[in-house]
């Protein structure tokens, strides 16, 4: 082939290469889209199920799911850059509280929710999210490995009665306050020795003593899969998954509630999302309190409305981590302290982890 | 009239042009046609090499927040000698300039700047932000100092005026475990308080030199039986060792979780033989990520090794053993010195791979075994820390350029050969 035909069909093959490109980049039909962001797992199954197919059915819109860890960072790299792709992103308290003191989240108009903020349980209804669910960070053993099993948070660091590997999430949350109150701190007080330079001292000393016998989940789904491998003995993790472990997989996974962290989620729009109509129609649609019951069957994750709790069946409602029996000695959250600190907590625990 | 002096005869072609000028021409426009064969490359490899890392090296320098958020603190603060505090001025300049980051929800921004250099600053900035765009009128010193007594540290504003201008050596000194204190001296950052570069810079050294040396000591015998091999069984040898090779990252990394872990394949076969009673501990630890990052660059260093051992004619050897050398010391004579070559690209290749590691530590080590793209892609993802990420990146890669200077100053780079 001569160089002349050569450089032809080059070009020609670049032409259309190009052409290829920009084809993919062109718009989508008429149909309404929707990019819903939420943690994976057995949890974006239940919101799959009581939310994005009664929704895409009875509105006509396609529901595309995608999938994060709670990195607040990537809806800031998309705020910043212009181009939201998010329309709606399920996110914990301290990322709605952080996010809109940075102004990276819309300011929710509860006038277009069509519920009114007192029915919200207090603490649900944020200026710039609108809670969906209220979910526990709790530890969990496999009563098949442990029997009798661990009865109290400070069993988590008790390495002769209990020993074998812990998984604890990559993440100073939850794991500090659980470090302080196995030391001695009353629940009460656990934020204000945390507000301490000694108090975060001692919090990391305590867990020093477990140090190495910790694998560092990041993922929702690991903790189930870690108790199922045999990998670890004692987990923290999610309440929702490891009920839906011993629900829908069989296994004898059981739960310590004392210490249990619970929290809200929220549903929270990025600033500048596509279609601000199109995400307030489905958060209307998910804050509906007969909708959000129904979320309950799947998994087990309390409603933020009041008026949902009527619509959920008892045996249900005893799972849940509202149940006044579970919430006995739970902690509870500041998250305003989690919206403040948590950049440079994070970094001293990377470096902790590092060495 | 003088004689004219014999000029030389000018060679011209057919249609009178000198054949100097017109081969001349046609050199230029064999060149041209060459350069444009290579431009499409060359435009690539600018767009995605030379535009991507010149980004980085600006991103580690560059410092936006404060000089576009707090604009008359940072023309007042240039006043400001640095001994004791700034005056009125400044404080006036400073409460303005909250007072509108509160209204345009910049405060949050401004604070978290702030917060990598002291930490705990980033809800006071936030608090003050919020009262001072209460307060009507100056004087504002009084005012700023009882909202928040640190509005009266010199540490406070030595680190604002350091921070409100445009270019910043925070991140790259950070990189190195380095800050500037109150007094714009350099001292270490110990390491309970974040200052891991260093030692994680050395671990990615320590483990990127494992991973190299294993996979040569794998590689090299491996490579002289698929050369000296008959073509069939060495074609059908290859394809064993490129399979792997072929299969994504990502699964060949989760293949190891399943036979490394406590009750994986590995562990319950060595209980079963006998040879241990507990499981030993294999994943999430060092020797989980050499064995899996040696597996994943073997056919990098095996690939050029092979190819240069192909080139090498199997009667050099029988011509040295008929002159009399002893087996062995034919092979180190004759045959290695021209493999070495290959050896070095096949080295150099993983090496410099190695270097770069993330996924497969983070998969299968612990965390001491988290090299150091780990972190740099930690602080894009859950911080959206540019600088600090383009630093660690401008770090390694000047350790990288200056390894390989080395690297070619022991072996000679026109000796790297990839076949």
């Amino acid at each position: 082939m001569t160089i002349k035909t050569g450089l032809g069909l080059s070009g020609l093959l670049l032409a259309g290469i190009t052409a290829g490109a920009f084809a993919d980049a062109a718009p989508a039909a008429a149909q309404d889209s929707l990019t819903i962001v939420s943690w994976g797992g057995a949890y974006s199954d239940s919101q799959r199920e009581a939310y994005y197919k009664p929704f895409a059915k009875d509105f006509g819109v396609k529901v595309t799911e995608e999938e994060y860890n709670g990195e607040i960072a990537k809806i800031r790299a998309m705020v910043e850059a212009g181009d939201v792709t998010w329309d709606a992103v399920d996110v914990d308290t301290r990322t709605v509280l952080g996010g809109c003191d940075e102004g990276i989240f819309e300011t929710i108009d509860y006038s277009k929710l069509g519920q009114p903020k007192e029915k919200f349980v207090p603490g649900a209804a944020e200026e710039c999210g609108i809670g969906t669910i209220v979910y526990s960070t709790i530890i969990a053993y496999d009563a098949n490995r442990l029997n009798p099993g661990p009865t109290s948070i400070k069993d988590l660091f008790d390495l002769e009665k209990f020993p074998g590997k812990r998984a604890l999430q990559k993440d100073p949350f939850v794991n500090l306050e659980w470090a302080l109150v196995a030391d001695g701190v009353a629940a009460a007080d656990v934020y204000g020795a945390l507000n301490t330079p000694e108090g975060v001292d001692r919090a990391f000393k305590k867990l020093d003593t477990i140090k190495s016998q910790v694998v560092w989940w990041e993922a929702g789904a690991q903790p189930p899969q870690l108790l199922a491998d045999g990998e670890v003995v004692i987990t923290s993790a999610w309440n929702g998954r490891i009920q839906n472990a011993v629900k829908n997989e069989g296994k004898n996974f059981k739960i310590v509630w004392d210490a249990q962290m619970p929290d809200f989620d929220f549903w929270a729009i990025p600033k500048g999302p596509k279609n601000l109509d199109l995400s307030y129609k489905f958060i209307a649609y998910a804050s509906d309190p007969k909708v959000m019951a129904n979320q309950s069957k799947y998994i087990a994750y309390g409603p933020t409305h009041t008026d949902a709790i009527p619509h959920i069946a008892p045996e249900v409602l005893a799972d849940l981590p509202t149940n006044p029996e579970n919430l006995k000695t739970a902690l509870t959250l500041d998250s305003r302290f989690w919206a403040d600190h948590r950049d440079e907590l994070e970094k001293r625990f990377n470096a902790w982890l590092a060495q | 009239m003088t004689t004219a002096i014999t000029a030389p005869t000018i060679v011209r072609t057919a249609d009178g042009v000198p054949l100097k000028a017109k081969l001349q021409r046609v050199e230029r426009v064999r060149r041209l046609r060459a350069f444009a064969l290579v431009a499409p490359l060359l435009l690539f490899i600018v767009v995605t090499f030379v535009v991507p890392i010149t980004t980085m090296l600006y991103r580690s320098v560059d410092n936006p927040e404060l000089a576009a958020n707090l604009p008359r603190t940072a023309v007042a603060l240039k006043g400001w000698h640095g001994q004791g505090l700034p005056d009125e001025a400044v404080f006036a300049a400073l409460a303005a300039d909250l007072a509108e980051a509160h209204a345009n929800k910049t405060a949050a921004l401004i604070g978290k700047r702030l917060n990598y250099e002291i930490p705990g600053t980033r809800s006071k900035i936030i608090a003050t932000a919020r009262k001072i765009a209460e307060v009507e009128q100056g004087p504002y010193k009084d005012v700023l100092v009882k909202i928040d007594p640190t509005w009266a540290a010199r540490e406070t504003w030595a680190v604002l005026a350091r921070t409100v201008r445009p270019v910043t050596s925070f991140y790259l000194l950070s990189a190195i475990d380095m800050r500037l204190d109150a007094d714009n001296q350099l001292t270490r950052i110990p390491s309970s308080d974040g200052g891991i570069f260093l030692g994680v810079f050395w671990r990615t050294l320590v483990i990127s030199v494992t991973v190299t040396s294993a996979t040569l000591v794998l590689a090299f015998p491996l490579a002289y039986l698929l050369a000296s091999l008959p073509t069939r069984m060495s074609n059908l040898l290859m394809i064993l060792v490129l399979l792997p090779f072929w299969t994504a990252l990502l699964v060949r990394t989760t293949a190891w979780v399943v036979l490394l872990q406590t009750e994986g394949v590995v562990n319950d076969a060595l209980l079963w033989l006998g040879v241990v009673d507990k499981p030993l501990q294999l994943i999430f630890s060092r020797f989980g990520t050499i064995v899996a990052m040696t597996h994943i660059q073997l056919p990098f260093t095996l690939l050029p090794i092979y190819s240069v051992m192909k080139t090498i004619s199997p009667s050099h050897v029988r011509a040295a053993r008929s002159l009399g050398a002893g087996p062995f010391y034919a092979f180190w004579r004759v045959y290695f010195p021209q493999t070495v070559p290959g050896i070095a690209a096949g080295c150099l290749l993983t090496f410099i791979l190695a270097l770069g590691y993330y996924i497969t530590p983070a998969l299968v080590g612990g965390p001491t075994d988290q090299m150091i793209s780990y972190f740099a892609a930690y602080y894009i993802s859950e911080e959206l820390n540019w600088g600090m990420a383009s630093a660690l990146g401008v770090v390694l890669l000047t350790a990288t350029i200056l390894l390989f200077l080395l690297y070619s100053r022991l072996v000679g780079i026109d000796k790297v050969k990839l076949g």
